[in-house]
């Protein structure tokens, strides 16, 4: 049976369902979405198909700006602090026995797979004037009074960071696996320190997958609306807070759909941006 | 040269571990808890987990994700398997793949209003029915992923002599290829029922006002602080998943699919 050859029957039983599904469920509600900028606000919610564009004026009020940018500033800083900690521990995982391997990568994936909110909530009872991490430091005298430590952008950041750090550890382990390890061998034989060869073989030719990890941790912290609001206590809100409060309280959904154009156009810089590295890491 | 590597090699990881753990853990101790307080541990006792028996908002908000997670694994399982098979083995084509690719790469949050306009535009009545849908477009391709790493791993000589011996796609598929899939479909079951049970963003825009799923309730209990009911809850919610990921990892060696 060969690639492409099987019947227009065959194809329609395998492939119908699932693709009729996604298009009608997927494709259409986003088209649907961004076609929804160019029309007016129902009274309570819904759309009027009248055009207009004043939804993408009202986009560049500094309000608005704002918290893009500081949803761009929070969810950068997540990303880089993932990376930052991220690549070492991906890095030591490669390098562990392999019965330990699994271990160590299920252990990694596990918190990914378990309930996101009850994730954060776990940090409101650590963070909290009275919990673990308060009791800890006055505990070995390091504070005499316990720290505001929850309801800040630094509480979201950990949160994020929380949420989505798997994301980043686990394509930078597959690609420092996939790495031959006659570069090494070669960089090393031909004199290059340890650091050098760090530098100059191992950290290029796993970057592409560092920035895949960087899309998959940068684009749902940006549009997060949950951990503003229960780590963030709605003092730092995020783009996913506007765009969500546009839905479901100003009952605005063209403009909500505006908001959310900012995030697509984001995800698909980022993806452009992976695109080209990966590209020019291949060609080198 | 190999060279010995340093211990220090390895504190990332552990300082990751208890970055990651150090939270959960916290949560499943201090729902054993005796008392009332949320920080301190007054002696073990049950009684978190009989309350959560006794509370009609979880009870309701369960059986409404059970429903939803069991149909969404139902369908996406069939749905997915025989879209996975489809990619792989009747069609070429990079549109079709990217059709089955797509919801999944979509933020979650663009995918849960795009829904809310298309069925506010349809007139479709949100609920429970509305939820599993929305379940669906992620349901799918998860499904689809990992049969596809299964198929890929299969030899295909076996499905081209039933095909050189006369058999139709059908038949290939149900006595030669789906046999050889049944690991991968488990696996790809379980992981869409455990990503519905979990699932809130999708969930809260498609929800009616009377029908709202466990996180759904759980997401109006954590939004106003602490709240130490939720921990017996989180830990049963906990362990289904662990339990679910270790399944999946019996069946199809989820971690090797990274190298």
């Amino acid at each position: 049976m060969s690639r492409g050859r099987g019947s227009i029957l065959a194809r329609l039983i395998f492939l119908g369902p699932g693709l009729i599904m996604l298009t009608l469920l997927a494709v259409v509600p986003m088209l649907l979405m961004l076609s929804t900028m160019f029309f007016q606000r129902g009274r309570f919610g819904g759309v009027i198909y009248e055009f207009t564009t004043a939804n993408f004026s009202r986009l560049f009020q500094p309000l608005y700006l704002n918290v893009i940018q500081d949803s761009l500033v929070v969810a950068g800083v997540v990303t880089v602090l993932a990376l930052l900690i991220g690549y070492p521990t991906a890095y030591a995982i490669a390098l562990l026995p392999s019965k330990w391997k699994t271990i160590a990568l299920l252990a990694v994936m596990l918190p990914f797979w378990t309930n996101f909110l009850i994730r954060m909530y776990a940090w409101t009872i650590l963070l909290s004037g009275p919990g673990l991490v308060n009791e800890t430091l006055t505990g070995i005298g390091l504070i005499d009074q316990p720290l505001e430590l929850l309801y800040n952008r630094g509480t979201v950041v950990v949160g994020l960071l929380y949420g989505y750090l798997s994301l980043m550890i686990l394509p930078i382990y597959s690609a420092v696996e996939r790495l031959d390890p006659r570069l090494r061998e070669a960089s090393a034989n031909l004199g290059a320190s340890p650091v050098r060869t760090f530098f100059s073989v191992t950290l290029p030719l796993t970057l592409p997958s560092a920035l895949i990890g960087a899309v998959l941790v940068f684009v749902p912290s940006f549009g997060n609306f949950v951990v503003p609001e229960i780590l963030g206590g709605g003092k730092a809100i995020m783009i996913g807070n506007l765009i969500r409060d546009q839905f479901l309280k100003a009952r605005d959904w063209p403009f909500g759909a505006t908001i959310a154009l900012v995030m697509i156009l984001v995800t698909v810089v980022l993806l452009l941006a992976q695109a080209v590295v990966s590209r020019r890491t291949r060609s080198a | 040269m190999p060279r010995k590597t340093s211990r220090l090699t390895f504190l990332p990881l552990w300082l990751v571990y208890v970055f990651f753990y150090v939270p959960i853990a916290v949560v499943v101790f201090m729902s054993f808890n005796a008392g009332d307080s949320p920080y301190s541990f007054e002696g073990f006792s049950l009684d978190w987990y009989g309350k959560l028996a006794g509370s009609a908002t979880i009870l309701e908000g369960l059986g409404n994700t059970l429903i939803v997670a069991v149909g969404t694994c139902l369908i996406s399982t069939v749905v997915g398997t025989l879209l996975a098979v489809g990619l792989a083995r009747h069609t070429r084509s990079k549109v079709l793949e990217a059709v089955a690719t797509l919801p999944a790469i979509l933020p979650e949050l663009m995918l849960a209003i795009g829904l809310l306009i298309f069925y506010t535009a349809v007139n479709f009545t949100l609920g429970l029915t509305s939820i599993l849908l929305a379940h669906l477009t992620f349901g799918i391709p998860l499904v689809a992923v990992v049969v596809r790493v299964r198929l890929a791993s299969m030899d295909t000589s076996l499905e081209e002599a039933s095909t050189d011996l006369g058999a139709s796609p059908l038949q290939t598929f149900f006595r030669i290829t789906l046999p050889g899939l049944a690991p991968g479909i488990a696996a790809g079951a379980l992981l869409a029922f455990t990503f519905s049970l979990d699932e809130f963003v999708l969930a809260f825009f498609s929800a009616g006002p009377t029908d709202p799923t466990l996180p759904i309730v759980i997401y109006s209990m954590v939004r106003f602080g602490v709240t130490p009911d939720i921990n017996a809850l989180a830990t049963i919610l906990l362990t289904i998943s662990v339990v679910a990921v270790l399944a999946v990892q019996r069946m199809t060696r989820l971690t090797e699919s990274l190298k």
